[in-house]
């Protein structure tokens, strides 16, 4: 029988939206082979009720690994855990998010089964046989297709690539107590920092970003009043980040964090070839400059060409007005 | 204390990217090579740390799987610093493929601290780093976005969902590291571009393996619709766009 497992990543006993996006894509990508299991592997504590949702996505089993060990992220005995559970299940395909946590397992879960890997897959698979898998190159300025010419194989999945899919199937939880070879972990975790509240760039629907044209860091109040009526994450460029006027953790472009947002609104933004390969993914691009040459407008969807400030002001008002109506 | 990087040789991050006439390649005639961005990162900090009074490092090499046409890439990274370099010699093929080498090669040394970028700037692969560690059965830390080195351990700080932990690992280790870890990358001096010719560059066998991934063919993009401008006065007519056709919010 064909079997998919998903690595079903948990964020403090909470599935996010890009593990339900690879339990669509792998009950999809089962129907295409005409049926089998789709599983999903959970490690650490999770309550029963949420190991359930997975099954609104396809998924028919869920296997959860309990171990006080797999409260924190050991690249290695994650890997071993999974890899050992692939085997037992006889699975051919496993898929991943493309997550910092997919990126230091799944390779090793790879090398571990033999499997060819494709990391950031871009959509189903074109072809089963041989297994063919589109994925962006050159941070998209190109599309490949990839053929895994082993037996098993192992898939990271570009977020918002495939999307959240409803499949509502009847799921079984299996929980399993874990034993893990402790002298085997070398991670040590001395301390956690977290911002509590805000909205992660990467798990945000929505984002506003600001560029040089926003002419200071004292600027930047407006960009926060549109983020908030919109419960959009706020980004920023290199340079802005590199003179210190926001964070480097807003830094989006690619040297900084890649994203996919469904809106992505570029305020004082000219468009470099490196920011762009940050945000090309997004569904909806709107740009606002003062350049109607600008580059960053042959990426956009919708332009505005005016000065940053005074179009956020007159943006934030007509919003707020449209969500007073609807 | 002796550390390796791992480089990879990548074309320049404006390069125009086009397949070839029969869509199996990207062709890359005139294209300017460079360092990939986060190895050249990686070196810059590493250099930092051996300069530091009672640093522990007492070797910095720079290792690279590709042909001859690698060499002026790795010359590039002694020019910057590096003490010695490897090259592997033959042109690196998938992400299992290049770490199945460097693995192998780096049977005959040991190093405490393995570095390598969390991607390449051209097949974007994010695996190459943990699948070395894996290989060589070494613990590793991913999304490393800043790296101490204490006396037998590797403090480091791991990006993770709206935040990051300092963890603590024992060497020997790989550490895979990201934005962060240095400010700027550094450019070549004319004494080091100098030094640079003399320096070791040793060229390593490569091992027999077989990739497990095969890439097939290549397209660009389809165009993108032309952008709708809308009045900077009028945005109300904006909000109804991203609305009723955009569907967006």
């Amino acid at each position: 029988m064909n079997k998919v497992i998903i690595f079903a990543e948990n964020f403090e006993g909470v599935f996010k939206k890009a593990t339900f996006e690879a339990v669509s894509y792998g009950s999809r990508i089962v129907e295409q082979m005409g049926g089998g299991e789709v599983i999903a592997i959970s490690l650490g504590e999770v309550a029963d009720e949420e190991l359930k949702s997975l099954g609104a996505y396809g998924a028919t089993r869920v296997i959860s690994l309990h171990n006080e060990a797999f409260n924190s992220l050991d690249a290695k005995i994650y890997a071993k855990t999974i890899a050992d559970n692939v085997k037992k299940e006889n699975a051919g395909l496993i898929i991943f998010t493309d997550s910092n946590a997919s990126k230091a397992v799944a390779p090793r879960v790879a090398v571990r089964l033999h499997a060819g890997m494709v990391f950031g897959a871009y959509g189903l698979p074109s072809n089963l046989s041989p297994f063919t898998i589109p994925k962006k190159v050159f941070y998209g300025k190109a599309f490949t297709e990839v053929v895994i010419q082993s037996e098993v194989k192992v898939i990271s999945l570009s977020q918002n690539s495939f999307g959240v899919v409803e499949n509502k199937k009847d799921i079984v939880v299996e929980n399993i107590d874990h034993t893990v070879d402790t002298d085997q972990i070398k991670t040590k975790i001395l301390s956690v920092e977290k911002s509590t509240g805000k909205i992660l760039l990467t798990d945000a629907e929505i984002v506003v970003s600001g560029g040089r044209g926003m002419k200071g860091p004292d600027k930047w109040k407006p960009l926060e009043d549109l983020a908030e009526t919109l419960g959009a994450g706020l980004a920023c460029t290199r340079p802005v980040s590199d003179e210190g006027w926001r964070p480097h953790t807003e830094h989006v472009g690619q040297t900084g964090k890649i994203i996919a947002p469904n809106l992505y609104l570029a305020f004082g933004i000219s468009g470099a070839i490196q920011h762009l390969a940050g945000v090309s993914s997004s569904k909806v691009i709107v740009a606002v400059n003062t350049d109607k040459d600008a580059p960053i407008f042959s990426a956009a969807d919708y332009g505005v060409v005016g000065d940053a400030a005074t179009v956020l002001i007159g943006l934030n008002d007509a919003l707020k007005k449209f969500k007073s109506e609807n | 204390m002796k550390i390796l990087i791992c480089i990879s040789s990548v074309p320049d991050t404006t390069t125009k990217i086009k397949p070839t006439g029969d869509g199996k390649a990207i062709d890359l005639a005139n294209v300017q090579w460079i360092i990939n961005p986060w190895d050249e990162l990686a070196l810059t900090r590493v250099l930092e740390l051996k300069e530091q009074p009672n640093s522990k490092i007492e070797k910095i090499t720079v290792l690279t799987v590709g042909g001859r046409n690698a060499e002026p890439t790795i010359r590039k990274a002694l020019a910057i610093g590096a003490d010695d370099a490897i090259r592997v010699d033959t042109e690196p093929g998938d992400n299992y493929f290049t770490a199945f080498q460097i693995a192998q090669a780096l049977k005959n040394y040991d190093y405490d601290i393995i570095i390598c970028g969390i991607e390449s700037s051209d097949y974007n692969g994010s695996s190459t780093g943990s699948m070395i560690a894996e290989m060589m059965d070494l613990p590793s830390v991913s999304s490393v976005s800043k790296l101490e080195i204490e006396s037998d351990t590797v403090k480091m700080n791991r990006e993770i969902s709206g935040g990051f932990e300092v963890i603590e690992m024992p060497t020997p280790m790989v550490a895979i590291v990201q934005k962060g870890i240095a400010i700027e990358p550094r450019i070549p001096s004319m004494r080091g571009i100098m030094m640079a010719r003399s320096k070791p560059l040793q060229v390593v066998e490569s091992a027999d393996v077989k990739p497990l991934t095969v890439f097939c063919s290549y397209t660009l993009p389809s165009p993108k619709a032309a952008c709708k401008m809308v009045d900077a006065e009028n945005m109300e007519e904006l909000v109804n766009l991203l609305h009723n056709e955009a569907k967006i919010i």
